[in-house]
């Protein structure tokens, strides 16, 4: 009986996989080919994809980088292609290249642009790394100014004036604050700077300058165009957008029933109608209501428009967050008597922001694709100089290839924008480890 | 225990700044006579400035001729007619366009947001390149974008014409794509009911307000054969085969009604030097709508792809043992809660389309922005009622659609105890 039972008394070598489930034909059978469905997608896909692989590569490639014009590309291209084949005309690229970057700033200038590029690369590390040492961030507090001192030149002494108006409001705030309240403080600094910009200033910097002579060329705003233009609106924008912004969200969920109401109607308004009719109250109403003859700067004008723009957007994000943090954080920090700014400052606002960070700074790359707008209103942004580099005789009708650059050149800053924002995110991930 | 009572203190000037009960109020003092002396500081600037100028506040430019054309309009219009009504021909060519704009961007968006998901190695890589690209490059890039696509690859009309034609119509001779814009079939009525006259200002198709009416009742009808269906199934656990009998309430009435309206469709035909007959959509109205819609698509399919992540994966599970099929899984347990994720940001990606579509000005449609706020304002040199008016125009589509908003975000609010 026992005999015919079978007891097995080693374990079998394991086999190996099926040559389908493994390797490249397995993640294949897996990933491309799991049913009809998606065999049909796939070859779909491909498809799709070798079609415009067929139509755009030749034409990218059997293109011409050295003719002076868009008939010589044409000939150069027909010459070497042979008669009939089209072909992109980066050449035009190579010749403006300069002017899509610059705009009409004088060329003999151009270190100053690069330079204060470089030099916003080095106040921003501080704040994007927080690895770098902390004392840098003083040089970010000054970049604003040395940036505006490097791109519009003139005196160095306006823009170290415009800065002395900060020392005066800090000085002051610490000053009374010692002996009165925070809040007289506050009201009596910000009083003091508005005071010392509106009558002192401007005496100081003439004064100042008339003493000691130190400028640079100053560059007319007319001059300024091409990505220069756009990366000087975007950054100032968002610099001065996020305070605005953050006050704005606090000021829409305070207690206090008027500073909420002016919020939401400012949130609201801003909110519910296109940049572009805001831009058109830059270039054309903004001078109707300051003081009579009260004539400044388009650029300006478009900054401060771009940044209440940005800020309406920003402090509805920052109220999203905001609202997503549990009460309890609130009531501990007011049971850990801390006073509304302090609550807000160490333990509200931490958390708060960094549940909003993709929301921030996906408005950030927003507001940084919305300054093409301002070709609309006349600047020479890179959309704009399109035009004007068509209107010239020797490029006129070339439209794919400048289209192309200036899609190429706000991806990249976009798409480094998104990805900085996800590293971002990890990094803030503290409740995981 | 004896009850603290604070001690009455009489009320010191200092109490407003130290005092927390009396200090709000101070603040808001302080805000208000900042904000009323801001206000009228700008109002006093403005009309000062006016007056340096010689010119008052009026709206009566709105009741003058206009005297220019506008290429693309829903309503009667010739150049003879008021600016008021210029603008409400650009008012309604936004709001097509807005409308045309969301329809396609939400098709779209949840197509790309539901592939992007796939398991599919490369549709979803695809996908991603999609939402990637028309996130990261400007939207008014796209618009002049598509409206060169356009120019430089439609044919033009001259190649319709002639014994030896390269171009021809599509989908059997009724659809004309040309560099000029599309020609697609109209909707005519041999024996129509003719016009309803408001005010005398607008015209309605009575027609349209027929064909609207019936196709609305027979809708209801068929959602009261559903409800009965419903009900019968509750009570006695078998469901009465309804479908047929919906289709036919919903479809039958209206053809009825078309026949008896005569309903014929105008197809465009090419004469002399351009189509004829047939319904025209410039070509900068066509970019438009595809530069936005799939721009706007982008961002909703991230929107969709986030609200389908968002639900459970217990949810689906629990449904499964609950016996659901899969077709009701979807219908019952997962779309209602991940509708209610995606809705608040899809309805504000639709205000952004709209917003976007204030653009047009850059291609030449003449929406409000480029009849209101381009030709009038420069022709009339009434540049702050026209841009006041323009902002209320956007205004007040954006606060009623937020109420709509709000409305829906109250209704589907998770109902806790």
């Amino acid at each position: 009986m026992a005999e015919d039972a079978f007891v097995r008394t080693g374990i079998i070598a394991p086999k190996p996989p099926p040559i389908s489930e493994v390797g490249t034909i397995g993640w294949m059978r897996a990933n491309l080919f799991s049913g009809w469905l998606n065999s049909i997608l796939t070859i779909v896909s491909i498809l799709s994809i070798l079609f415009i692989a067929y139509e755009f590569l030749p034409w990218m490639i059997q293109s011409s980088w050295t003719a002076t014009s868009l008939k010589g590309c044409r000939e150069a291209i027909a010459a070497a292609h042979g008669e009939e084949t089209t072909g992109a005309c980066w050449a035009v690229i190579r010749e403006r290249y300069l002017q899509m970057l610059y705009g009409f700033y004088p060329a003999e200038l151009y270190w100053r642009p690069n330079l204060t590029f470089v030099l916003m690369m080095v106040a921003l590390s501080p704040i994007l790394f927080p690895g770098l040492p902390r004392r840098m961030l003083w040089f970010s507090a000054i970049f604003p100014f040395l940036g505006y001192w490097l791109l519009w030149g003139g005196s160095v002494w306006f823009p170290v004036s415009g800065m002395l108006g900060f020392a005066v409001g800090y000085l002051l705030i610490a000053g009374i604050s010692e002996r009165a309240s925070m809040l007289a403080a506050t009201i009596c600094g910000v009083l003091g700077a508005v005071l010392y910009w509106l009558f002192l200033a401007e005496p100081f910097a003439q004064s100042a300058q008339s003493l000691l002579p130190i400028g640079l060329t100053a560059v007319e705003s007319d001059r300024f165009g091409g990505f220069m233009l756009s990366t000087t609106i975007g950054v100032t924008g968002i610099a001065c957008s996020l305070p605005i912004g953050i006050l704005l969200a606090l000021g829409r969920r305070s207690d206090l029933l008027i500073v909420k109401a002016i919020c939401v109607g400012f949130i609201e308004f801003i909110r519910g109608v296109p940049l572009i009719t805001l831009l058109f109250v830059a270039s054309t109403l903004l001078n109707i209501f300051l003081p009579p003859g009260t004539n400044f700067d388009l650029i300006l004008r478009v900054v401060i428009m771009v940044t209440l723009f940005a800020a309406a957007y920003l402090a509805e994000v920052v109220r999203g967050g905001l609202a997503a943090l549990p009460a309890g954080q609130f009531e501990a920090a007011d049971a850990l008597g801390l006073d509304y700014w302090k609550s807000m400052r160490l333990v509200v606002l931490p958390q708060a922001l960094k549940i909003s960070i993709p929301g921030i700074v996906s408005t950030f790359i927003g507001l940084f694709k919305d300054t093409t707008l301002v070709s609309i209103i006349g600047l020479l942004d890179p959309v704009g100089l399109t035009n004007s580099i068509r209107a010239d005789a020797a490029w006129n009708g070339i439209v794919w290839e400048l289209y192309a650059f200036v899609a190429a050149l706000f991806f990249v800053f976009c798409f480094l924008m998104s990805r900085y924002s996800m590293h971002l995110e990890r990094r803030l991930q503290t409740d995981r480890h | 225990m004896t009850d603290r009572i604070p001690p009455k203190r009489s009320f010191t000037p200092s109490m407003l700044l130290y005092d927390t009960r009396y200090r709000a109020m101070t603040i808001q003092v302080v805000a208000i006579m900042c904000f009323m002396l801001l206000v009228s500081w700008l109002i006093s600037n403005t009309v000062q400035n006016l007056n340096a100028l010689g010119k008052g506040v009026s709206f009566g430019f709105l009741s003058q001729p206009a005297s220019y054309d506008i290429n693309q309009r829903l309503i009667e219009y010739t150049s003879r007619s008021t600016h008021l009504r210029a603008s409400v021909v650009g008012l309604l060519n936004t709001l097509l366009l807005a409308v045309m704009g969301c329809a396609l961007a939400t098709v779209i968006g949840v197509f790309v947001g539901v592939l992007r998901l796939s398991r599919n190695w490369i549709v979803a890589r695809l996908m991603t390149v999609y939402i990637e690209g028309f996130r990261n490059v400007p939207v008014l890039l796209w618009i002049v974008f598509a409206m060169a696509i356009l120019i430089d690859t439609l044919p033009k009309t001259s190649d319709f014409r002639g014994e030896n034609a390269t171009a021809s119509m599509l989908l059997g001779d009724t659809v004309a794509l040309t560099n000029r814009g599309l020609y697609i079939p109209e909707p005519l009525f041999m024996n129509g009911l003719g016009d309803l006259s408001i005010l005398g200002l607008f015209e309605i198709s009575l027609d349209l307000i027929a064909f609207l009416l019936v196709l609305g009742a027979g809708i209801w009808a068929a959602g009261r054969v559903k409800r009965r269906a419903d009900r019968m199934q509750e009570e006695t656990g078998t469901r009465p085969t309804t479908w047929h009998w919906r289709i036919l309430l919903v479809v039958g009435p209206t053809a009825a009604l078309l026949y008896a309206l005569g309903f014929t469709l105008g197809i465009p035909e090419l004469k002399g030097f351009n189509f004829r007959g047939g319904i025209y959509m410039r070509n900068s109205l066509i970019a438009l709508w595809l530069a936005l819609s799939l721009y706007t698509a982008a961002f909703i399919a991230e929107i969709v792809r986030a609200g389908i992540m968002a639900v459970s994966k217990g949810q689906t599970e629990a449904a499964y043992s609950l016996g659901l099929k899969p077709g009701r899984t979807m219908s019952l347990v997962i779309l209602p809660q991940a509708l209610r994720v995606i809705i608040p940001p899809l309805i504000s990606q639709y205000l952004n389309l709209t917003k976007n579509s204030s653009l047009a000005i850059a291609v030449g449609y003449m929406d409000v922005t480029g009849t209101l706020g381009g030709i009038t304002l420069n022709q009339t040199g009434r540049e702050l009622e026209s841009i006041l008016l323009l902002m209320a125009c956007y205004l007040a589509i954006s606060l009623s659609v937020s109420a709509v908003l709000n409305w829906y975000n109250d209704k589907v609010k998770l109902k806790e105890r």
